[in-house]
């Protein structure tokens, strides 16, 4: 790489990029911690897919696609929370999903001259990234941040035995964990797009926990690898021009298959250590 | 004497038009172990739900000594710990202790101390530090009853905790379980199928069949006739080298699914 090249990756519009792929790369290492913890990838996947419906609304009106995001990832959370009481959980979110791109796709329908703009959430533009989006995304991340830090013990108990809250505090918990959900995929759609956040947010965190059994090392360890996944993504994307969900997404699956590695490793190796006593079979 | 850690007065549940529970009256006092027996489907778990107040009666009372809900330690029957997840035996405990609380935990010495005098009464020191999902049965066992002590509850509900265990290790949790009752005056009361494991320490039963129950000590409620009685028909209670046999006396009787209660 020449020197005038490697100046021009940290210079002019290019550290809105940097600064906001760090911010959205911190929030999604954070909240993916819980989304494994918890087993909802797939609620992951839906919000910011179904968010797209969102951009795709607003552009049809000729309102700011950030605001339709916005919306349709709330009503996207609120959608899974209602139905989820009563189907389940994966149900609930499935149907909500197919609703909400059956929306997305009449939407287009209508205007497809601008379909591009819209297109352009669906894989990312951190290259592109405003400085007006550099207030909006801190203000969303602190927001985010605040909340899972708020939330921490009763998220993480909910996790482990997820039958310990008491019915009503189980919903309200779930439905603002989804809301912090929506926050996150209205901030991060337009810089990785909606169909990375979910590479995102679940490759950095399933890889963590395979490296500690401490959770708060872990969360720790899901939005360092995160941060180190993206701006590595943002470098590479600069210099092939390739688009930046692509290397998010492959070096999200590598860090996670390092991780199965890792753990496949040593528990070879260390095994002996942890395994149970003689005469207490596992059943 | 005090008052009942928890009174159960003619609880009456219906799903449907099925009557699960028909009229359950019993008491627990601190300091006793209990063991709550019946068949599978006889309604154990959706006995202890109400008393956690998670399923609400059509009839009935449920009274717990203070009179909080919270004041009840539960480790549920089915529990299925992600192998995989990042968190020790010793996270789980402290969890126990104020994981319903909002803002981050502040780690004290109090608090370190406090959870590691709980690992030490149930004799999980040994393995508090490995990653809980790995754990054997026994020790997930052990790491849950002290995540439900921790809290210092009057009254500790365990739904079938010895259904994954093997001999040894069910025998060791019941007796830890017994020695927790009397040592620190909790009313601990324990579902399972087989009640054989219990015998030996179990101060009172709670025997459950066709949503009807009877209570009382071992040698009050497992007799021909007041089991003959529960069931509406004949049964016979056997002892066996110390071991006790429901047999059911009629196998013609549509109850027959009932045989044999208590073989394993
Ligand atoms: N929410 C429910 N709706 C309908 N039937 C139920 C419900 N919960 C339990 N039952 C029924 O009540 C009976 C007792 O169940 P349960 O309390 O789980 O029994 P046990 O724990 O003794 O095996 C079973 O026949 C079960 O199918
Ligand atoms: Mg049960």
């Amino acid at each position: 790489m020449a020197g005038g090249e490697r100046a021009e990756v940290f210079s002019g519009f290019m550290v809105n990029a940097w600064v906001v792929a760090t911010m959205v790369a911190v929030v999604g290492g954070a909240i993916g911690f819980f989304i494994v913890m918890r087993s909802s990838a797939f609620v992951a996947h839906a919000i910011p897919n179904g968010s797209f419906a969102g951009a795709a609304g607003a552009t049809l009106v000729g309102a700011n696609p950030l605001l339709g995001l916005a919306v349709f990832s709330l009503a996207g959370a609120l959608g899974i929370s209602l139905l989820g009481r009563r189907a389940r959980h994966d149900v609930a979110t499935a149907l909500t999903l197919v609703f909400m791109l059956g929306l997305g796709s009449l939407f287009l329908s209508f205007r497809v001259e601008d379909a591009e703009a819209v297109y352009s959430l669906l894989f990312g533009e951190v290259l592109g990234i405003g400085s007006n989006q550099v207030w909006p995304t801190l203000a969303l991340s602190l927001a985010s941040l605040l909340a899972l830090a708020l939330l921490w013990r009763p998220l993480l108990l909910d996790s482990v035995l997820p039958g310990s809250a008491r019915g009503s505090s189980r919903v309200r918990l779930e439905l603002a964990f989804l809301v912090i959900v929506a926050l996150a995929t209205t901030m991060t759609v337009p810089v990785v797009g909606t169909a990375l956040i979910f590479s995102l947010m679940v490759g950095p965190a399933a890889a963590a926990r395979a490296f500690t059994v401490r959770p708060h090392v872990a969360l720790a360890l899901s939005v360092a690898l995160a941060v180190v996944i993206v701006w590595i993504a943002i470098a590479w994307s600069y210099n092939t021009n390739w688009p930046i969900g692509f290397f998010v997404g492959a070096l999200s699956a590598s860090a996670f298959l390092i991780g199965r590695a890792w753990s496949v490793a040593s528990r070879r190796l260390g095994g002996a250590r942890h395994r149970a006593p003689a005469g207490e079979l596992s059943p | 004497m005090d008052q009942p850690a928890l009174d159960v007065a003619s609880v009456t549940v219906q799903f449907g038009s099925r009557r699960v529970l028909d009229g359950v009256t019993f008491q627990l006092r601190r300091g006793e172990f209990t063991g709550l027996i019946g068949s599978n489907g006889a309604g154990k778990t959706t006995l202890l739900r109400v008393i956690l107040g998670q399923q609400s009666p059509d009839q009935g009372t449920v009274t717990i000594a203070g009179g909080r809900h919270g004041a009840v330690g539960y480790v549920p029957q089915k529990f299925l710990l992600d192998p995989d997840m990042p968190l020790r035996g010793r996270d789980l405990v402290a969890l126990g202790l104020d994981g319903h609380r909002l803002g981050l935990p502040r780690p004290s010495r109090q608090r370190r101390e406090r959870v590691q005098a709980m690992l030490a009464a149930v004799g999980a020191e040994r393995f508090a530090d490995a990653r809980v999902g790995r754990l054997s049965g026994g020790e997930q066992q052990r790491i849950l009853i002290a995540h439900a002590l921790i809290s210092e509850p009057q009254l500790l509900l365990l739904d079938e905790p010895l259904a994954n265990l093997d001999l040894r290790s069910a025998k060791e949790v019941v007796s830890l379980l017994a020695q927790i009752a009397r040592e620190q005056r909790i009313a601990v009361l324990i579902s399972a199928h087989e009640m054989n494991p219990l015998l030996p320490v179990m101060d009172r039963v709670v025997y459950l069949a066709d949503g009807r129950a009877v209570s009382g000590t071992t040698d009050e409620v497992i007799r021909t006739d007041v089991l003959s009685h529960l069931y509406g028909h004949h049964v016979d209670v056997l002892r066996l080298h110390g071991r006790v046999v429901v047999v059911a006396g009629d196998i013609d009787d549509h109850h027959a699914d009932h045989g044999v209660l208590e073989v394993d």
